[in-house]
């Protein structure tokens, strides 16, 4: 009889609670959002879907949603044109600066949050600009410019740059070549750039919360819910809808990528 | 050079700060030429082919195509389309649309396009292959697809960066053929870049030998093989033994030498000028040395110990000692007569071909 168990036993066994203790508050969201109570409350009431229903008349959160939409689709499509044109000057042209260039495009992934928010609140009151969904979607822009480069240089060099030049021999103009060569080439990595960004957009609180004024965008409605206890069911179904919502965009990305990067191999 | 010239190399300087990647480059390349840049690598040759399609600038100095300069003259705009090492097959396109890629932007109209693709297909022996994508396609297939990309844009120049060197060994045989016989065909110029000096001699009207960002001989392959300009050159285009030698005079157009342990020689400088006499060397190939066998009789005998056999299947190398010789010389010998038989260690005799010794640049 062995007295310790194997090393190997040891280690799935962390592996198993890490990862429960990491996802199991998260499973509990969706649990008390179908549960039959106004506190979320052990043991279970019985199966509702009336937190669901009462969202839908909500025109102050369905106000927030929209918001979030208008703030994730700018902020992504932004974050995503300025990380192509990052990535590509990056990992195709040697300059002075490159090093510095890019590590403070990377930046704010490291800068606490906080921070950024309140110099931005500064910076923008100081000049005098209104806020509002713009100046969000500015904030969002700057922490989702480093995610969009991230995924953008490993697609540029996923890709053998002599394609650009081949199209280039073949009469094709610089720009036609990005249009016909660069962007079908990279459209797996431009794909899961734009739902990343969209998605860490969606989540984002603490700069919407400085910089969105009047106008809240839905992490920021559903902080504000959570003064009211008898509203804290809809939240808990507002959330497993935000959940579902980012799982499916995340797990789309990921299969749209892996299938783009399958065709676009080549045998060496 | 028989033909109008296509390509002119001007004074062609390239320096990364201090490193000197090509260091003054002159050379004209004819039209319909098959012209080969050979040379190790990192010695500029490909720099150089890049320079002629436009996506390296010489430091300074010019190219002429067809009797234009190219300075500023971006890729798009050159008579000259790359056969690329990598190949750079579109994966996003299929093989007919790879071909077209070219022929897009020239408004053809579809009919007369898609003649030009099936003639492409055809010319490379691919007709019916229009629909696979890249990825369906062996490493043979996609260089037919790249030279048909290249070629249906009907090029002055073709470029062809290193095309054989991802292919295995028959195969590179056999497009070695086919892509010379392409050539004559259609007679544009071709410029093939190389390091394997059996493709260069196989292929080429002219070959430029190349080291250091330096054009170290131009020449067509006999005279490249048989009267190498340097040592280096002799070395880099297969064995050459390269023998100590005393009293080594040039007489006008001959010289001739003492050669401890095998005699007094001479020979002639063919074209070749020798600038600095004090640091020529002679040499000759290892294929002019032959073993003399028992019973035969030959003039110049010269006594070897073999130190080392090599066996290549059709031939054996032997490496002997000569007294008086500091290197060993090699020599490379048919099996017909047992050259893989005899052993190491004992003594034969051997003789020379006595036109074959080579005056060479040390």
């Amino acid at each position: 009889m062995k007295l310790l168990p194997s090393p190997r036993r040891v280690l799935s066994t962390y592996v198993i609670l890490y990862v429960a203790i990491l996802y199991f508050p998260v499973l509990l969201l969706p649990v008390f959002s179908f549960n039959d109570s106004a506190t979320p409350m052990l043991p279970l009431a019985g199966f509702t879907l009336k937190w669901y229903q009462g969202l839908s008349g909500n025109a102050a959160m369905l106000g927030a949603a929209w918001n979030s939409l208008i703030v994730g689709v700018s902020a992504a499509f932004l974050s995503t044109v300025l990380g192509i044109c990052a990535a590509r000057a990056i990992t195709r042209h040697r300059f002075r600066g490159l090093g510095a260039a890019s590590s403070l495009i990377m930046a704010p992934l490291i800068l606490p949050e906080i921070i950024i928010a309140i110099s931005l609140l500064v910076v923008l009151l100081g000049l005098g600009l209104e806020l509002s969904l713009v100046t969000v979607i500015l904030g969002h822009l700057l922490i989702c410019v480093p995610y969009s480069v991230t995924v953008l240089v490993s697609g540029f060099e996923g890709f053998d740059p002599s394609m650009e030049e081949a199209s280039r021999d073949l009469g094709e103009t610089a720009f036609g070549t990005l249009r016909r060569v660069t962007l079908p080439m990279l459209a797996p990595s431009i794909v899961s750039s734009l739902l990343v960004t969209f998605t860490i957009s969606l989540d984002e609180f603490i700069l919407a919360f400085f910089l969105s004024g009047t106008e809240p965008t839905l992490p920021v409605y559903i902080w504000g819910q959570l003064r009211f206890a008898a509203k804290l069911p809809n939240v808990l179904a507002l959330g497993s809808i935000l959940i579902a919502a980012s799982l499916v965009l995340l797990t789309a990305a990921e299969l749209f990528r892996r299938r783009a990067e399958r065709k676009m191999e080549l045998r060496p | 050079m028989t033909a109008s010239p296509m390509i002119e190399i001007r004074n062609v300087d390239k320096s990364f700060g201090n490193f000197k990647a090509l260091d003054t480059l002159n050379a004209t390349i004819g039209e319909g030429e098959f012209f080969s840049l050979l040379g190790p690598s990192g010695c500029g040759k490909t720099t150089l082919l890049r320079m002629i399609g436009g996506f390296d600038t010489p430091s300074s100095g010019e190219i002429l195509i067809g009797g234009r300069s190219m300075d500023g003259i971006p890729p798009n705009l050159r008579p000259t389309n790359m056969v690329f090492q990598s190949y750079a097959i579109f994966p996003h396109l299929n093989v007919s649309e790879n071909i077209a890629y070219g022929l897009k932007r020239l408004k053809l109209g579809r009919e007369e396009e898609e003649k030009r693709v099936r003639e492409a297909l055809v010319q490379v022996e691919l007709s019916g292959l229009g629909p696979r994508m890249g990825n369906q396609l062996s490493g043979g297939q996609r260089q037919r697809v790249a030279l048909a990309r290249a070629l249906v844009m009907r090029p002055k120049v073709l470029l062809l960066d290193e095309p054989l060197s991802a292919l295995d060994k028959n195969l590179r045989a056999q497009m070695q053929v086919e892509l010379r016989h392409l050539q004559r065909q259609i007679g544009i110029t071709f410029i093939l870049v190389t390091h394997d000096q059996y493709e260069a001699l196989s292929m080429s009207d002219r070959i430029a030998v190349m080291f250091s960002g330096q054009i170290a001989q131009i020449a067509d392959p006999k005279e490249i093989y048989q009267n190498p300009a340097t040592r280096q050159v002799a070395d880099f285009l297969g064995g050459m033994n390269f023998l100590t030698s005393s009293q080594l005079a040039i007489d006008g157009r001959h010289f001739n030498a003492v050669l401890p342990g095998i005699g007094e020689i001479s020979g002639h400088l063919a074209g070749k000028e020798i600038s600095d006499p004090s640091s020529a060397i002679i040499g000759i190939r290892p294929e002019r040395l032959r073993i003399v066998w028992e019973g035969e009789t030959a003039e110049h005998l010269v006594t070897a110990r073999v130190v080392d056999r090599n066996y290549f299947g059709e031939v054996t190398s032997l490496v002997v000692g000569v007294e008086g010789q500091a290197g060993h010389l090699s020599i490379v010998e048919t099996n017909d007569f047992g050259a893989d038989d005899i052993p190491v260690g004992s003594d034969i005799t051997i003789t020379y071909d006595g036109d074959a010794f080579i005056i060479m640049q040390g």
